[in-house]
């Protein structure tokens, strides 16, 4: 991959849209039925056996950032798009615009229809076909986002810098505090019938604070997201944020050695992350999943249970329908460790001989594929502190760096940058920086000795708990 | 593009209540992209996107608003939103320009990749394919893709800026699954310009696709890359991704001015070995990150960021310049109308140095030399980067010898530049890509001679 990343994108605020983009005002929110009509309007322009599928969205978002007591940029704006899938003769179309202007939108119809002359045929190409399931109802909707001044968002920015450098006489700037929230609707409809539409709105905020001791400067970051801007918790966030960068200040290179891990939900949510996403059936079929030829075995600890389910209210990453409108569901992946299935959308279904599991992932302005939706670990039975105590000599992570050049989705390849903190006689002990950790994913999911019973809903809508990892290779000098 | 009255109606409407800047972003991007994937030509996608984003600035504060509607009445409500957002200032605006200047340094393309039939540009999958199953029965997958965009952009403000930019790039990437005894195993090779079709008059894509091929055969058997702090030689072209994050992120303004960067406060001083001469340069025709004048609407320049070890500016864009009152340095850029410009990088380079390359690793008793890097990231508070090798090989009494597995390098920016003891005399652009940094993608270029560093740590698993 020729990608190179910013680190100061992992505290990124982001509010958690992944199907829908944002933007402008065609409708007005609680309007979507409106929406829903546009596309359904395309659909029945279809001629003959052709297949159309047509995804729109739209929606208006804020981003407020702050920087020294002063706002440094408000940014206010509407979004739209269109994403037009059509199958002619087992070809494949696509064609996306940014606008939903009638003209442009009949223009992308007519795109995604000449792009099927150049693709090949596959039996297998299709949309999806209604199966039955029902939709979970979510209430993913808020009004207190809507309701929300511009002056309070910029109070609560200004409220979460203030807390952050308040906290600790080492932290007296932050690189950035923002805030940020969106309203979006998505509508799908297809040849084959099917209709959808969902309103959805959240709000965010997120601080990276730095933290100076000599000429020694650590960055440090926070964030919360929730539906309601009057319930995202500024200290907690303030207070995270300023520990992780105060945590590391003295931080040396250590020395290499084999020791356990200790990763916290959110850095075992990375790490898991990446293991569903290589049970897409996409890549099993393609020959690109090391887990391909595994189906009912052993592919984890015994303690590992792992499920990937959008249903679950709780969740601010709750969905109702996958990216070709059929309804989410529930889909085990990891019972005890071993592997129960992979994530089908309608095409990698069909050539498997099996239904969808309504895991088709998309952008808008993107085909789908299947793949992980919502992850969310079964909590275990030993509470963290007890974890911790029960390493003689371990590496407590912070953060990992280099996840996108580091881990080979193909091979299981994982060699990542990280810092944190030793853990030395059940305690933590000195802070440790510039250093790598490098297993295999297959070795990794086998040698989770602990999942901690800290379950929680974390702001990108993971529900995870923290796990010690054996016998990693920890390089430093 | 816009026209004179409706861009003047806009910068009116964003200056009248009072503001020090305001600026109007228009853009009209239009992008093919084919896939090979599993034997089959799997899709072919066409996008198309088309808005303005305007920018009012007063004192530190920014109000920006962007839309699809370039009617002037949904611009001037857009300029009126971004104007609320930031209060206060001269309002006073000097005149644009009747039609948009366009700045010189760019060949135009001889081949519009709009005016190419879509079955040729599929053609070249098919090609690519081919070649690359044709090199090694152990084969087992290939995914060719190819991709063609044209970005005009049209950029004015108050300052009378009013210039014009048509960029039209072409790419084309191929990766490969090697599948064996150990597992299976991966390899990746592409080729981008900003240029037209005619990237493939002079790029062969079957020996692209070969190289792919090649590059997954090879670390079937590979071994585990080894652990710790070692020296590092690291072959022309494949390693500029290491200078983009050891210094280039950390030499961006806008971090340096929020005190995120470990080269604060550092212009004048000794920062690297004297054989570091580090350029930053968007004139650069026909390569990546090339453009004639960045999304700010300045031409852009060669900007000498390192000169024989001594750092000599950072890069700036028009509001971090603004507020120190000096000039932009041409590296004000953004990933689209939705977004606002920040400082970022073009393409990225070393010098050549003098050293043979082959006296290099000759002169290395043992060690790693890495072939082909993948991408990077960077902590730039701590200087703290990794980059991961995709193509490596062990040094063993100053030969290159067995084929590593693939991981990542970590090492610390400011130390690394200091223990670079030998830059050779060779020197190539490396391969196409996107940097990140909040959460905004551009494409970004970069190069290097052979080089030798000492003390990066490898993330392998050898003991």
């Amino acid at each position: 991959m020729d990608y190179c990343n910013n680190e100061s994108c992992s505290g990124a605020v982001s509010v958690p849209d992944r199907n829908f983009g944002r933007g402008v005002n065609v409708t007005k929110p609680g309007n979507d039925q409106e929406l829903l009509k546009v596309a359904q309007d395309l659909v029945d322009a279809s001629v003959g056996t052709e297949q159309v599928e047509v995804i729109l969205s739209n929606g208006e978002s804020t981003t407020v950032k702050v920087h020294s007591g002063e706002v440094e940029s408000l940014t206010s704006a509407g979004s739209a798009a269109a994403g037009i899938r059509v199958i002619r003769d087992g070809r494949l179309g696509f064609a996306s615009c940014g606008t939903l202007n009638p003209i442009v939108l009949s223009e992308t119809l007519d795109s995604a229809r000449d792009n099927c002359r150049f693709a090949e045929q596959d039996e297998h190409n299709g949309l999806a076909l209604a199966d039955g399931v029902d939709v979970v109802p979510q209430n993913l909707w808020s009004d207190s986002v809507l309701s929300t001044t511009v002056d309070q968002k910029v109070a609560l920015a200004l409220d979460l810098e203030r807390q952050v450098i308040g906290l600790d006489s080492r932290v007296s700037t932050a690189r950035s505090t923002s805030y940020g929230d969106g309203w979006g609707q998505a509508a799908l409809a297809s040849t084959n019938g099917i209709s959808r539409v969902t309103s959805e709105a959240s709000c965010s905020i997120g601080t990276q604070p730095l933290a100076r001791h000599g000429d020694e400067t650590q960055m440090g970051w926070g964030s919360d997201a929730s539906r309601d801007p009057e319930s995202l918790d500024l200290q907690k966030v303030a207070t995270e944020a300023v520990e992780r960068a105060t945590k590391l200040l003295g931080a040396t290179k250590p020395s290499s050695v084999r020791v356990p891990i200790l990763l916290e939900p959110r850095l075992a949510v990375t790490l898991f992350g990446m293991v569903t996403g290589m049970l897409s059936a996409e890549a099993v079929q393609k020959g690109r999943s090391p887990f391909a030829d595994r189906l009912g075995e052993q592919i984890g600890s015994e303690l590992l249970n792992l499920v990937d389910d959008p249903t679950r209210s709780e969740s601010l990453g709750a969905e109702e329908w996958d990216g070709e409108g059929l309804a989410c569901r529930s889909n085990p992946l990891l019972k005890a460790g071993v592997l129960q299935m992979f994530l089908h959308d309608s095409t990698t279904a069909r050539r498997a001989g099996l239904r969808s599991t309504g895991s088709a992932v998309r952008a808008v302005r993107g085909l789908p594929a299947p793949g992980p939706q919502l992850l969310v670990m079964e909590p275990g039975e030993t509470s963290a502190p007890e974890m911790l105590r029960g390493v003689t000599t371990g590496l407590a992570v912070q953060s990992f760096a280099g996840i996108h050049s580091g881990v080979n989705p193909v091979s299981g390849d994982f060699s990542v940058g990280a810092d944190g903190v030793m853990i030395r006689n059940g305690e933590l002990a000195e802070p440790v920086r510039e250093l790598t950790i490098a297993s295999t994913i297959q070795r990794l999911l086998l040698g989770v000795t602990r999942v901690a019973d800290d379950f929680e809903w974390l702001p990108g809508g993971s529900g995870a708990c923290s796990v010690l990892i054996e016998d990693v290779s920890v390089s430093g000098s | 593009m816009l026209d004179h009255s409706t861009i003047s109606a806009v910068l009116t409407a964003g200056m009248e209540e009072g503001a020090d800047f305001t600026e109007i972003f228009v853009e009209d991007r239009q992008s093919i992209s084919a896939m090979l994937d599993d034997g089959r030509v799997e899709e072919l996608a066409s996008g198309r996107d088309r808005g303005a984003g305007i920018r009012v600035v007063s004192g530190e504060t920014t109000g920006f608003a962007h839309t699809a509607d370039l009617s002037v009445e949904s611009l001037r409500v857009a300029a009126r939103t971004a104007a609320a957002g930031a209060r206060g200032g001269t309002g006073k605006a000097l005149p644009i320009s009747a039609s948009p200047r366009s700045a010189a340094g760019r060949t135009l393309p001889t081949i519009l990749p709009e005016n190419v039939d879509k079955g040729e540009k599929v053609a070249l999958l098919k090609a690519a394919e081919d070649a690359a199953r044709s090199e090694n029965q152990a084969i087992s997958q290939v995914t060719a893709r190819y991709a063609d965009s044209r970005r005009r952009i049209q950029v004015a403000n108050s300052d009378g800026i009013h210039s014009a930019d048509d960029q039209v790039r072409t790419m084309f990437s191929v990766s490969t699954v090697a599948s064996g005894d150990t597992g299976m195993q991966t390899g990746r090779e592409s080729v981008g310009r900003t240029v037209g079709f005619e990237l493939f008059s002079e790029t062969d894509v079957a020996e692209l696709a070969r190289t792919a091929a090649q590059r997954a055969i090879t670390k079937l058997a590979a071994r585990p890359a080894p652990s710790g702090e070692m020296t590092v030689v690291i072959g022309p072209g494949g390693g500029g991704v290491m200078f983009h994050e050891a210094c280039g992120h950390g030499l961006e303004a806008d971090l340096v001015a929020k005190g995120a960067s470990v080269f604060a406060g550092r212009v004048g001083e000794k920062v690297a070995s004297e054989l570091v001469t580090l350029v930053d340069d968007g004139t650069m025709d026909g390569e990546w990150g090339h453009t004639t004048i960045d999304d700010e609407g300045l031409a852009v320049r060669r900007n000498v960021l390192i000169s024989d070890g001594v750092l000599m500016d950072y890069m700036w864009d028009g509001l971090r310049a603004r507020s120190e009152g000096r000039n932009s340095s041409g590296n004000g850029r953004r990933q689209s109308y939705r977004h606002l410009p920040m400082v970022r990088m073009t393409n990225t380079y070393l010098l050549a140095g003098e050293s043979d390359p082959a006296d290099i690793v000759a002169d290395t008793e043992s060690g790693v030399y890495v072939a082909h890097l993948g991408g990077g990231q960077v902590n730039t508070a701590t200087g703290d980067f990794v980059f991961g090798m995709t193509e490596a090989y062990l040094i063993e009494e100053g030969r290159i010898t067995a084929p590593l597995r693939e991981g990542n390098l970590i090492g610390n920016g400011p130390a690394v530049l200091a223990n670079i003891d030998a830059v050779g005399d060779d020197f190539s652009m490396g391969a196409p890509g996107t940097c990140g940094k909040d959460g905004q993608g551009v494409p970004v270029g970069d190069g290097v001679p052979t080089l030798r560093v000492h003390g990066l740590t490898i993330g392998g698993t050898a003991a």
